[in-house]
């Protein structure tokens, strides 16, 4: 059923099939230049590894192509349509300048190999860059290859590794408390690493006494999240450094949550060793529906000398380059010198907000936040007091007792043209309703949020079993997950077409 | 500030209604010493002109409209321009991963299409929804084959792609995970098939080789895949150069296939970002690191897509997860969908073709005054010259000639001395291809 939302209202979409049952044989959307050395017989040169036949790729016109795609983008939700309130992965405003300046023909088109001399435009864009994010973090030194935030989890557990390893002992634990993301866990296993859950105190933060009686020195260090995944700030946050450094163990920020204080304080001040950024969160560069993104790790002047080879270095003669010569490095984490295309996007961000935007951007985004806390507090459950910044976590408990659950208000909030906030997660809060804004919201927006939670809230009394059905207004309703789970079906095969077009009928556009 | 929307009446009102008088309240738990009170020393504001000025004159500062005859994991071909107008659109670019499927069909179902195209090219029945790179996609699929086979050895041939290698070095060095490396055969430039043989024991999760190689050469997949097979270890193949699957046989005889995707419409873009992928044998599913979407059918019986088999991944199986990995590269990904989908059946046999052409006739005029090596070896595109000269010196005279020249090999195989690694694509015309080899003295 249609909510009255000032928000949204219905409009058509266009069916569109797989592409390969599109396909047919003669169609094209290519054409080549004529080829201008002497024509080769692939038989010959390649003999038995040849390959004759491309099996099922498709064969359709340019036309096709572009209504496929556009007709399939029109199914998705977007920043560009509205406010995406996902907790945690701080879903901004990507501009399009930062879009435009990472196309130019002299940074899209560069090849990673080609000379220095003639890359000293990408160089600069690496230094100006890392003094930028060097800067933000109050950190000495970074380094930008890791491709994404888990890849940088990776690479500042490994600079962890190597400095305990440099004194003779790699150690064998990494704490992580109980409200982290996945990846810290998942990141130090893979570090080969032991870890040690270390449960919330009932203000959702850390527990100092508690940690206190877990760091020895066989800990090599905690991976922490400031604010922490309940959008709090860790206000002991020197005495966990403390106590971990008084051991030699090192303190690592996961830097997901940087939104909330980039200008405002800097990690390295307050007892940071090694965070990475997420450049696809706090610096703007696209998600995509999933990636690319960027994951630069920044750290202290003790790490220095186990970063990823290369590092930008600057020559004698003033010119940019590459260094290799690390004897210490961990190694390298990717091939080249990592997602460069994203390092453009992020400095364009930065030069767009300035000292005073980039500060302003904060604060808006810890504003929005709480005016979403003061409008939903008490319609929705407020497990933890504390003062939120730049995100709020609700929990269901109130609807609960209509047996709706934080799952089924995120589906219905679909029906108001919105994104669902992040579900289920932390998981020290049950039934978690974790909401991000961003700075990126009006007034406006935030308000028709408002409207619609409470709605929603009011639905859930009155006709909960409306909110357990929703959405109601997409193209497809919630979809059989476990059949996908329990018989994967991850490609298209032909004998499906046959099925796949009989069975659904084909779709009538419902007029309301 | 032009990206924010709030007027500072609107900040006002907001900050009344939550009953604070200053924005300054919600910082007051960062420590007043941690507090920043002054401007971060960044760049002053820059209107949205100045932003491309600034990156303009850097671009300059970068090579542009030079011919360029490096390979070497990152190569240079044809971008239809549909790719980025499509992949601008905000739809695509501006969201999120597809975890609520109802409103993420479009990516879902492009992943989907990505995911059945890389099975047709590679031969592979599964194919993730991407990796970071073919770098880190060759390493994950190492550790991979280390929780299907429960060994943790890996025999690694010396012609897989130089920083692939040390990327795979940086993820098992530290777990004490050994790893051991193959040479070459120096007729062909293939791995040193009896090498590989002796190395590969009972203790090997997986024997690594790239094809075509780093040399450029195409290897012998099947014998490998036997070898391998017959110790009870699995086959990785990665593939740096996706435009040969148009013209040479898919490694079908390996376990997991690692592909960097890059040749298909992601721009060079100074190394990245890239399109890794990882394909396998439908048997190890349930051991394959990232995102997987499957079809399946919504209440209503109307089919759908949705991200799958997440049991697998690091968001519910915390520290016992296949991998850490979270983000993929799907914007990127759909770049390459849009790019198979333009060629398709048809077309990427034609460029592939072409590209076979331009490098045979680059061999046959190098062979004339320098020495090609690895004569006996099937190639692609890429190709290793050996000169009397130093290849720096030679690519340092192109370039005044507005030509990068071959990727030296001296740093990463000293024993070729004066080598480099020439590749030919459809970008580089004849008189290029004549105009390069001019600067080579004999």
């Amino acid at each position: 059923m249609k909510p009255k939302s000032r928000k949204v209202s219905q409009h058509v979409t266009q069916n569109e099939a797989l592409i390969f049952e599109k396909s047919s044989p003669g169609k094209k959307a290519y054409r080549l230049p004529p080829l201008d050395v002497p024509d080769v017989d692939a038989g010959k040169l390649l003999g038995e590894q040849v390959r004759e036949d491309l099996g099922l790729m498709p064969e359709v016109s340019e036309i096709e192509i572009i209504r496929h795609f556009t007709r399939l983008s029109t199914w998705n939700y977007a920043i560009d349509l509205g406010m995406y309130p996902l907790g945690s992965c701080t879903m901004k405003y990507n501009a399009r300048v930062n879009e435009f300046v990472a196309r130019l023909e002299g940074l899209g088109n560069s090849h990673p190999y080609q000379p220095e001399k003639i890359s000293q435009g990408a160089l600069r864009i690496m230094k100006t860059l890392s003094e930028c994010l060097c800067e933000i973090t109050g950190m000495d030194v970074i380094t930008l290859q890791p491709a994404a935030g888990a890849h940088g989890e990776f690479t500042g557990i490994l600079l962890m590794r190597a400095h305990h390893e440099s004194k003779g002992n790699p150690r064998k634990k990494i704490i992580i408390p109980d409200s982290a993301h996945g990846t810290n866990p998942a990141t130090a296993a893979i570090c080969g690493y032991e870890i040690i859950n270390l449960k919330s105190s009932a203000e959702g933060m850390v527990d100092v006494s508690l940690l206190a009686s877990l760091v020895d020195d066989t800990v090599a260090g905690m991976m922490l999240t400031n604010p922490s995944t309940i959008g709090v700030f860790e206000k002991d946050i020197h005495r966990i450094a403390d106590l971990l450094h008084d051991k030699g163990a090192l303190l690592y920020m996961d830097g997901a949550n940087m939104n909330a204080l980039v200008g405002k304080t800097r990690p390295g001040d307050f007892g940071v060793d090694v965070m990475h950024l997420n450049l696809h969160k706090t610096f703007s560069t696209p998600h995509g529906g999933g990636g690319p993104g960027s994951g630069p790790v920044a750290c202290k002047k003790l790490l220095e000398p186990f970063l990823p080879a290369p590092v930008v270095t600057t020559r004698a003669d003033g010119r940019l380059g590459f260094e290799y010569n690390r004897p210490q490095s961990i190694g390298r984490v990717r091939a080249f010198y990592g997602n460069f295309g994203m390092f453009v996007r992020a400095l364009a961000y930065i030069f767009a907000n300035g000292p005073d935007g980039l500060r302003q951007t904060t604060e808006d985004a810890v504003l929005n936040a709480n005016y979403i806390r003061k409008k939903l507090d008490g319609i929705y459950d407020l497990p933890y007091k504390t003062g939120s910044m730049h995100e709020v976590v609700f929990s269901d408990r109130l609807q609960t007792q209509n047996g709706v659950k934080t799952g089924d208000i995120a589906k219905r909030l679909i029906d108001y043209g919105f994104h669902p906030y992040t579900t289920s997660f932390p998981l020290i809060v049950p039934g978690a309703l974790m909401i991000e804004p961003t700075e990126s919201e009006s007034k406006e927006e935030l308000d028709l949020f408002v409207d619609a939670m409470k709605s929603i809230a009011r639905e859930v009394e009155e006709d909960p079993q409306l909110v357990i059905s929703a959405p109601h207004d997409t193209r497809v309703a919630r979809m059989d997950e476990t059949t996908a789970a329990r018989k994967p079906v991850l490609r298209w095969k032909p004998e499906q077409t046959n099925e796949a077009r009989q069975s659904p009928k084909p779709e009538l556009v419902e007029t309301r | 500030m032009r990206y924010l929307p709030k007027s500072p009446a609107d900040r006002e009102l907001m900050l009344e209604e939550i009953g604070v008088r200053s924005v300054d309240e919600f910082f007051k738990a960062i420590p007043g010493e941690y507090r920043l009170n002054r401007d971060l020393k960044v760049p002053r504001q820059m209107a949205e002109s100045e932003i491309i000025d600034y990156f303009r004159d850097r671009s300059q500062e970068n090579a542009a409209g030079y011919s360029v005859f490096l390979g070497a994991g990152a190569y240079h071909h044809y971008r239809p321009v549909i790719i980025d107008a499509l992949v601008q659109r905000g739809e695509f670019l501006t969201s999120y991963t597809p975890y609520q499927a109802e409103i993420s069909q479009g990516t879902l179902q492009a992943i989907f299409e990505f995911q059945t195209m890389i099975c047709e090219l590679t031969g592979m029945d599964i194919a993730n929804a991407s990796m970071y790179d073919g770098s880190t996609g060759a390493a994950e699929a190492i550790l991979m084959a280390m929780r299907v086979t429960g060994r943790d050895q890996s025999v690694i041939a010396r012609t897989v792609h130089p920083e692939y290698r040390e990327v795979i070095h940086t993820y098992l060095h530290h777990r004490g995970m050994p790893m051991h490396f193959v040479g070459y055969a120096e007729d062909s430039g293939e791995v040193d098939l009896d090498q590989l043989e002796r190395a590969v024991t009972e203790q090997t999760a997986c024997v690594l080789i790239q094809s075509p190689n780093f040399f450029g050469s195409i290897e012998d997949v099947e014998a490998a895949a036997e070898m391998a097979h017959r110790k009870g270890a699995l086959l990785v193949v990665s593939i740096g150069e996706a435009l040969s699957l148009g013209i040479v046989k898919p490694p079908a005889a390996a376990d997991i296939v690692s592909m960097e995707a890059q040749s298909f419409g992601v721009p060079l873009g100074f190394g990245g970002p890239y399109d890794g992928v990882l394909a396998a044998k439908e048997k190890y599913v349930r051991q394959m690191p990232g995102r997987l979407v499957g079809e399946t059918k919504d209440r209503n019986g109307k089919r759908g897509y949705v991200l799958t088999l997440s049991t697998r991944e690091q968001h519910i199986r915390r520290e016992k997860a296949t991998s850490n990995i979270c983000t993929n590269q799907a914007l990127v990904a759909l770049m390459s969908t849009i790019y198979m989908d333009v060629y398709g059946r048809e077309g990427l046999k034609d460029l592939a073709k072409q590209n076979l052409a331009k490098a045979h006739y680059a061999v046959g005029e190098f062979a004339r005054r320098a020495r090609v090596l690895f004569p006996r070896g099937k190639r692609f595109n890429e190709f290793v010259v050996q000169t009397k000269e130093d290849p720096h010196a030679i690519n340092d005279r192109l370039l005044e000639k507005k030509i990068i020249g071959g990727f030296a090999l001296e740093k990463f195989y000293p024993e070729l001395g004066n080598a480099a690694l020439w590749c030919c694509t459809e970008m580089n015309s004849r008189a290029q291809i004549d105009a390069a080899i001019e600067a080579v003295q004999g």
